[in-house]
């Protein structure tokens, strides 16, 4: 058979497990056996379901080892990588999730392994210094209104309608500690330096950070989120954010 | 000669460098000939990844091992990956870069796995352009290894040994001999492994690998050996590399343990037995020399 065909279909009966092996394979007692071919499809499968595992490690802790597994294996039969670069594998995993029937039982796991991608992300990301303090400081309110800033490359906001944060803080270590505040979190996931960095954020800080991370300048955003909530501290946010390293520069609005 | 001296790795036991022990290898320094990593661990922007390794590559001679080329693909090599590995081969200098006479991407995907080819004429010039395309790309020579087999084809006219042979004449390509892989390969094919090292053509290699295989058993029973790189080299693999040694002299020599990583003490034992098998050999050479 030609090469192209022959390894076509090679690669076609490693993909579906109900199929018959490809043509042309044989073996030492001149046939080609099943249990030999089973070797490729299993490589295949162990090794995308492990690198699913090893980045959403508190997922496979919430639903158990043998549910992830069914789970990762559901996941990875109809996608493959699209390139040769695992680290990037399951990007669309935890939306995956969200339509996995029976995961259903656990509403915040999306959530939980949308926290997990970010996090690898984050740890992947392009290195760069933190936005800081002194850069904004010296501004008056009127200047700091107008500024636009950009999120630090290794970012990423989730603000979830379940304790995400505090799920995935009580399942870092060996013992699990219930979650007992059980309500809506927004979490900044952040790599200023070397260490990936889960945060909590205030509730009052969450809507504010979530504007300014879709583009919204400080003085829209501070605007937006007093609106919501009178009690908002503007300068406290802004100063929480900004020392957590969760931006990288001013992308738009001049500093005098 | 003393380009490709500098350029060479050391003929000593190297290991696989893990994200678990980067602080331990930095900390200690303990001494292990060279250190390899997967290319494609490296492909990401920036990070603790990038951050080690420059640390590490300036302390150790390194190899960057690419586990993703998919060099016996029908289709066409992946543009885009060569230029990722031009960047990281560019940035870290590294004094082997090495890939497998394997498959692995198709139109679905990246399937994860080093997938078998036949070897037939056709399937040759493929491959040989493939080398060539990829030695064009990174500016440098490759090493290509011999791959781990469990089934073969029928339409294969030509012998393993001479299709990697005639992809080095052709290309210029040195090559990798895993000698796990020989192992696995051989009792998979029931063919003698001391044979195929006989054969092999050492004076083209410029490292071996070695690692720990399980083993099972196929519909009809027989013998069947994984390349599982979750384990120590087994007692059979050491024999067969020391009669390689004995043929070829030292080379450098990676032992991969990729699966169920152990603390590095146990990775470093490995490393220390196959030093010990090193000296061994290059003691009695010298030993040879001076009666000669």
């Amino acid at each position: 058979m030609e090469f192209t065909a022959s390894q076509h279909a090679f690669a076609q009966a490693l993909l579906h497990a109900d199929q018959p092996l490809p043509p042309g394979l044989t073996g030492a007692r001149g046939t080609a056996d099943e249990a030999r071919f089973a070797v490729y499809r299993n490589n295949v499968h162990v090794g995308l379901t492990r690198a699913l595992a090893q980045r959403f490690g508190v997922s496979e802790k919430l639903v158990g080892p043998d549910f992830f597994v069914g789970m990762a294996r559901a996941y990875a039969q109809d996608r493959k990588p699209s390139s040769p670069l695992i680290i990037d594998y399951g990007d669309e995993f935890p939306d995956f999730i969200a339509g996995f029937a029976p995961a259903r039982a656990l509403p915040y796991l999306p959530d939980v392994a949308r926290l997990e991608a970010a996090w690898t992300r984050a740890y992947h990301a392009a290195d760069a210094a933190p936005l800081t303090l002194a850069v904004l400081a010296p501004l008056a309110p009127e200047d700091l209104a107008t500024l636009i800033l950009r999120p630090h490359p290794s970012a990423a906001l989730l603000r979830s309608p379940h304790p995400v944060g505090s799920i995935w803080a009580a399942h870092q270590g060996t013992d699990v500690t219930p979650v007992d505040d059980w309500r809506p979190e927004t979490v900044l996931v952040v790599r200023p330096e070397m260490a990936v960095n889960v945060h909590v954020l205030p509730v009052r800080d969450g809507l504010f950070a979530a504007l300014l991370f879709a583009g919204g300048s400080l003085g829209a955003a501070a605007e937006a989120t007093l609106a919501e909530d009178p009690g908002f501290d503007f300068g406290a946010a802004l100063v929480g954010l900004l020392t957590l390293g969760a931006f990288a520069a001013i992308a738009q609005g001049d500093v005098p | 000669m003393n380009a490709v001296a500098r350029e060479s790795l050391p003929a000593r036991a190297g290991l696989g460098l893990k994200p678990e022990h980067y602080g331990h290898v930095l900390e200690a320094r303990p001494d292990v000939g060279f250190f390899e990593v997967h290319a494609e661990n490296y492909m990401g922007a920036g990070g603790p990844p990038h951050r080690y390794l420059e640390a590490v590559a300036s302390l150790y001679p390194l190899s960057l091992h690419g586990v993703g080329l998919s060099i016996g693909a029908a289709g066409p090599l992946d543009t885009a990956h060569l230029r990722r590995l031009r960047e990281l081969i560019d940035r870290y200098r590294p004094q082997s870069f090495s890939e497998h006479l394997a498959w692995s991407t198709h139109d679905t995907g990246f399937l994860n796995d080093l997938l078998p080819l036949p070897y037939t004429p056709e399937t040759l010039a493929r491959v040989s352009e493939h080398v060539d395309e990829a030695q064009q790309a990174i500016g440098r020579q490759l090493l290509l290894e011999n791959p781990s087999t469990y089934l073969l084809f029928t339409e294969s006219t030509i012998d393993e040994i001479d299709f990697l042979e005639a992809v080095a004449a052709r290309t210029g390509c040195g090559l990798l001999l895993d000698v796990n892989n020989v192992m696995v390969s051989c009792v998979n094919h029931r063919l003698d492994p001391a044979a195929y090292i006989d054969r092999f053509p050492v004076e083209r290699v410029g490292e071996i690998h070695l690692a720990g295989y399980d083993e099972t058993v196929d519909g009809a029973g027989d013998r069947l050996l994984i390349d599982a790189h979750g384990s120590p080299v087994k007692t059979d693999v050491m024999a067969l590399y020391d009669l390689t040694l004995a043929r070829a002299g030292p080379l450098p020599t990676l032992i991969e343990w990729d699966n169920d990583v152990p603390a590095f003490p146990t990775l470093h034992a490995e490393a220390v037995r196959v030093d010990a098998l090193l000296a061994g050999q290059a003691a009695r050479r010298n030993h040879l020399k001076r009666a000669g």
